[in-house]
């Protein structure tokens, strides 16, 4: 039996009075790949950000490998979704990357060896060492995600968790960046939040709709009524072949 | 030109132009990338408060000033997160009061009421030696904590959320850099005034920024600016006999309009 991972108990989390997520449960075992899709303002980031410990459940618990993950060290690289960044922040791609071995534990001291070995192979996993001492703002939409996905991969998660990682990623390296997170799966549990069905059929394994609600039966397989529950709408599906069948037959 | 030097008076503010541009020109470069501009004037305008209450009970004014911008520094910022109210609307607030508390204060100070015009536009040919010794304090304070926070203070400015995943304490690191702040806004009051102060804590930094990529060389850009704009102008304020604190500020405003012609 693999390793808990993340485990979301009863979680609802209140903005004001609106609920945005409401009692959720989820259970992803060591090495999951798991795919969450939804509607815009189903509470799909609010859900990472609950399990990145950067918001508090208004009720419910979470734990990250049996820990409430505020005090969890170095089990989570997170790649949030991509935001109006600052274009004349004064730093570099290998700054950037740099933080990511930022810690608790590496607080007033200087970073060593070990930690720019652990950035440079995340530059170079993410094809960046060519960037390395460009300035942050000079680099392309799909650039500067890459840059942010290599940041998270030098923490040395146990947990990645990417939201919508694919959005400003350009069309020509989309198979390439699914591929390579199939690779990691290997090494790390992977949460990713997408719109990317056709992607995420053909490489997630497991796959969970969210609505403030989540539905999820620990397999790839959406049915119908998950979908019609989350969509509010029959939408058509499209079913690809077999090998890369999401939806059941219908 | 350089006759001028043999005054006292002249070397004590020569020394204090090099102790404070330190100073604004390493805690500039935070205040501009984490756009904390509207802030840190609001602190600066605020100390005036702590000065008045200084004179009120008969202390260094400076040191009663420091205590006072530190703890509206760090008021503001656990106070808009509690108080659910906007923080700029909190600063606008702050500001205002401060500087009202400052004038009551001296209003109410016995006997002989201090040169109020040094407070508010700055009089660098005036800084005494003690005062010179508390700035020297303040800068050994503030390259120290740079020195051990550099990283930290890095990851926060650029990315809170992010530093706050890794288990940063970001709260902590931004109340000291506030902290930091305070202090040098503090500084800056004795060579440009309280009005002035933004002139010296902005514009080396944002032209700095214009010509550099990484933190670090923006931040002795920034130091190279100020010592240029307040010596500059301090030689040039005894050349013309402007008052000295205007000049500093309106030669910074030049070189600033004339940067944004060049650079990056």
């Amino acid at each position: 039996m693999p390793n808990v991972a993340v485990e979301v108990e009863s979680v609802s989390v209140y903005f004001d009075s609106k609920c945005v997520l409401e009692d959720i449960n989820l259970k992803v075992l060591e090495n999951d790949f798991l795919g969450i899709i939804g509607p815009n303002g189903g509470g799909k980031t609010t859900l990472l950000k609950v399990i990145a410990g950067l918001l508090k459940p208004t009720k419910g618990s979470v734990r990250v490998y049996g820990k409430p993950p505020d005090k969890s060290e170095k089990l989570i690289g997170y790649v949030p979704q991509m935001s109006q960044p600052d274009l004349d922040f004064p730093a570099t791609v290998w700054d950037v990357v740099l933080t990511g071995r930022l810690s608790r534990s590496k607080l007033i001291k200087p970073l060593n060896e070990a930690d720019r070995k652990a950035a440079l192979e995340a530059l170079r996993a993410m094809e960046l060492e060519g960037l390395k001492d460009e300035p942050i703002g000079k680099l392309s939409g799909g650039q500067r995600q890459r840059v942010f996905i290599a940041r998270a991969l030098a923490v040395e998660p146990k947990i990645l968790l990417l939201d919508e990682p694919t959005l400003s990623v350009d069309r020509r390296l989309d198979t390439k960046f699914w591929e390579f997170l199939n690779e990691l799966k290997s090494k790390m549990t992977i949460i990713v939040v997408t719109h990317d069905i056709s992607a995420l059929s053909k490489y997630v394994d497991k796959i969970a709709c969210l609505n403030r609600r989540l539905y999820y039966n620990e397999s790839k397989q959406i049915t119908r009524e998950m979908w019609m529950e989350v969509y509010q709408c029959p939408v058509d599906i499209i079913a690809h072949g077999l090998p890369h069948r999401v939806v059941e037959e219908h | 030109m350089l006759e001028f030097l043999q005054y006292e008076f002249i070397q004590n503010a020569v020394l204090a132009a090099i102790l404070a541009s330190v100073a604004c020109g390493i805690v500039g470069v935070y205040v501009v990338v984490n756009r904390i501009v509207f802030l840190s004037d609001g602190i600066s305008h605020a100390a005036f408060g702590g000065v008045g209450l200084g004179y009120f009970l008969g202390l260094n004014p400076i040191q009663v000033a420091i205590a006072f911008s530190v703890a509206v520094a760090l008021g503001v910022g656990a106070s808009s997160k509690k108080l659910g109210a906007r923080e700029d609307t909190v600063i606008g607030v702050i500001w205002v009061l401060g500087m009202a508390v400052g004038i009551i204060f001296i209003k109410l100070t016995p006997g002989y009421v201090p040169d109020l015009f040094s407070y508010l536009f700055g009089n660098i040919l005036t800084v005494p030696r003690s005062d010179l010794h508390i700035m020297l304090i303040l800068d050994l304070i503030l390259l120290l904590t740079v020195a051990l926070l550099f990283k930290e203070f890095l990851a926060i400015s650029f990315d809170r959320e992010f530093a706050q995943t890794l288990r940063v304490p970001v709260s902590v690191i931004s109340y000291i850099l506030l902290t930091l702040v305070a202090l040098t806004v503090v500084m800056l009051i004795r060579v440009v005034g309280v009005i002035l102060v933004m002139a010296l804590l902005t514009i080396p930094a944002a032209v700095s920024e214009r010509f550099t990529k990484r933190l670090l060389q923006m931040m002795i850009g920034s130091v190279a600016l100020s010592l240029l704009f307040t010596l500059v102008g301090l030689w040039l304020s005894y050349v013309t006999n402007l008052p000295s604190g205007a000049t500093i500020a309106i030669l910074a405003a030049a070189v600033f309009f004339t940067s944004l012609y060049g650079g990056r």
